[in-house]
């Protein structure tokens, strides 16, 4: 649609706060010829029960429904994959259900486990997202990956999904980045920091110490985009513990583990870009019309919306979850945040999709420093550092867990266990990984407030799941 | 000798005629590094999925006739009454009434415009398209939606001027039967099988 009725814009409401009380991930990696899926999704749970300080038989001992976030049955040749997974952690017979939502398949798993908490059907829900895409030959992979696209319409031109994304990619790139030079070094500045940032991670895959310089020698695969702009393909596992505030309280108890209260929010757009219509921009609350007004005039090219320059899913969902819990302004109002970097230029797209910077200025946002754990301008903490954990380029993009490791990063800052997590030389050592001499503890001080970005594909699906500390709200109705 | 599979239908049942399978025995998957030890296996197996093109069939039929056929919501309620769309669409986006066909190939001629583009070293497996693939996506006068497709010859460009060629020679009943070349481009050209 391109006009919303009033009853399509309602803002969403939880109806009873909600609280996440514990994550964990498994170790990702491009390949674990060695485990299977459930495996590593038992290493995911069982972090989480560690975290509180339970076992993992304690911890299961509150969980009354669950729902799995895993993508593409197709790479694991396995129907109802959820629920080998569900038997294998022991759960049955609780009741449970897989969420597909491509790339967004993570977010979308809590989008559900938050809403059974809020309706009152649960009082303790698990997420856990995982994807297995090491058991497909590379090109075979390239063509399942294909099928997410129309299988008519798009599919059979080259079963690469990459041609179909990077179309909009090159618009961007002529029309906002106007092929300068300077975008260019600055789409290769986030491809240095996340995976440089990845470096302190030891569950990251694909960390690495690289210059601008490298970044822009490296291989084109279509242009604007350079081999080191592109996420990594990965296997892993993420989970997350979702509450009612009695259950929250009591599963935390002498543990450092505070509830965060926890909301998430959801857009799509079409699966097809060719099906995108021009429409009004949805402004976000820190945005006016007016600002937009010459937008075409600024940028040549630019004033259709959202064209194929914009992700509709990812302003919608913006648009529901400020509303929902009160954030006025996102660079104000949030303090940590992970975002679905899939390429260094949708990044870019995304800063501008969820108000970081209005349509047209993303860039702004990794050039003034705002972006980073410290800025590298002033040497101050940056405004709103931006995937600490390396994202999709430094840490991993196992599909249905993204969304979920996301939410697991974040988090950490909330309870400030962001060093103990990751500077674990114990975890460093099993994960066969070696710890680097210069490891930084990027803890984001007194951080309170966090969101992540959970994005699939072309931008059909976009959650926003945002966390706060309860001291720290922003609405007390929220 | 095995003839390809083939589906056609009658009394609205699939019939399925040939040889499907070429079938390749499972492997065992061993650790060079730890004394071959066994770790997984291999399972190869060809599918054939059969699908219905419904309400769209007219679209690909009529591209190996060499026409590009669109849709229009024409219900005089709809909030989108006239909307063109290019991808087909068999029900309006807004109203999901059925829309009326009609054939574009002529406003595709006159007006086609490249919005965007890709050149694409890369491929999955099953791609039948030479590579790089030059993926564009076209605008039109009066169309409210950009469709993607791919160049057959030169090099693309936003704002390009481009004309629909159709494979109407042995056409695969595909997408792939629809192509583009640049505004000026002779017949002799034309790769092998197409026509304008
Ligand atoms: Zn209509």
């Amino acid at each position: 649609m391109i006009t919303f009725s009033e009853q399509q814009l309602k803002v969403p409401k939880l109806a009873r706060p909600v609280y996440l009380v514990t994550a964990g991930q498994s170790k990702f990696d491009r390949a674990f010829p060695g485990k299977r899926t459930e495996e590593l999704c038992v290493d995911a749970l069982t972090q989480a029960a560690e975290l509180i300080n339970k076992t993992p038989a304690e911890l299961k001992k509150y969980i009354h429904t669950c729902y799995y976030g895993h993508f593409a049955d197709h790479f694991g040749d396995q129907l109802l994959g959820e629920a080998v997974i569900h038997d294998r952690l022991g759960l049955d017979p609780l009741g449970t259900i897989g969420v597909k939502t491509g790339g967004a398949t993570g977010g979308s798993t809590l989008w559900e486990a938050i809403k059974a908490v809020a309706s009152g059907y649960s009082d303790c829900t698990l997420a856990m997202g995982w994807e297995r895409m090491d058991e497909v030959p590379t090109d075979e992979g390239n063509f399942l990956i294909s099928c997410a696209a129309d299988k008519d319409w798009e599919s059979p031109l080259g079963h690469i999904y990459t041609g179909y994304y990077a179309v909009m990619a090159q618009k961007y790139w002529k029309v906002f980045g106007k092929e300068e030079e300077s975008f260019r070094k600055t789409l290769a500045e986030i491809a240095v920091k996340h995976r440089g940032y990845a470096r302190f991670n030891p569950y990251a895959h694909g960390p690495m110490k690289i210059t601008v310089e490298d970044v822009l020698n490296s291989p084109i695969v279509a242009y604007p985009l350079l081999a080191l702009d592109c996420c990594l393909m990965s296997v892993g596992a993420a989970c997350g513990i979702v509450c009612d505030e009695k259950t929250a309280i009591e599963l935390t108890k002498n543990t450092k583990n505070k509830p965060l209260r926890i909301w998430v929010s959801a857009g799509s757009h079409t699966l097809r870009p060719a099906d995108r219509r021009d429409m009004d921009i949805p402004l976000l609350p820190n945005e006016t019309a007016d600002q937009y007004k010459d937008l075409g005039e600024r940028f040549p090219g630019g004033d259709r919306y959202p064209g194929f320059t914009g992700f509709l899913a990812a302003r919608m969902a913006a648009w529901y979850g400020y509303r929902m819990c009160g954030i006025t302004d996102p660079m104000e109002d949030l303090d940590v945040i992970e975002l679905h970097d899939a390429f260094t230029i949708s990044d870019v797209q995304t800063y501008e999709d969820i108000g970081l910077r209005p349509y047209g200025e993303g860039r702004d946002f990794v050039e003034s420093g705002d972006c980073y754990h410290t800025n590298p301008k002033t040497g101050q903490p940056g405004r709103l550092p931006s995937n600490i954990s390396g994202g999709l380029i430094g840490c991993m993009h196992a599909v249905g867990a993204t969304g979920i490791m996301q939410v697991f990063e974040i988090a950490t800052h909330l309870w400030n266990r962001w060093g103990e997590i990751h500077g674990d030389d114990k975890r460093w050592k099993e994960f066969d990984r070696e710890k680097p001499a210069d490891w930084t503890d990027l803890q984001v001080k007194d951080a309170k407030r966090a969101m992540a970005i959970s994005h699939a594909g072309v931008g059909s699906h976009v959650t926003a799941t945002i966390l706060m500390d309860p001291d720290n709200l922003l609405k007390e109705d929220a | 000798m095995s003839m390809f599979g083939q589906v056609y239908t009658k009394n609205n049942q699939y019939k399925i005629k040939g040889d499907f399978h070429h079938l390749t025995p499972n492997q065992p998957i061993r650790n060079a590094d730890d004394g071959w030890k066994l770790m997984g296996v291999t399972n190869p197996r060809d599918m054939t999925y059969i699908h219905s093109y419904g309400g769209e069939a007219i679209f690909f039929e009529s591209l190996g006739q060499g026409k590009l056929m669109a849709t229009r919501c024409d219900n005089p309620d709809c909030e989108g009454h006239g909307t063109v769309y290019q991808p087909f669409r068999i029900h309006c986006m807004d109203c999901l009434r059925k829309c009326t066909v009609f054939d574009m190939t002529d406003l595709a001629k006159k007006s086609a415009k490249i919005h965007t583009f890709m050149v694409c070293e890369r491929s999955g497996a099953f791609n039948i398209l030479n590579t790089p693939i030059k993926f564009i996506n076209v605008e039109f006068e009066g169309v409210d939606t950009i469709l993607m497709s791919y160049l057959s010859i030169g090099n693309p460009e936003i704002g390009m001027r481009v004309v629909p060629i159709f494979q109407t020679l042995n056409p695969t009943s595909t997408i792939l039967d629809l192509s583009w070349v640049p505004d000026g481009t002779a017949e002799k050209e034309l790769p092998e099988g197409f026509s304008f």
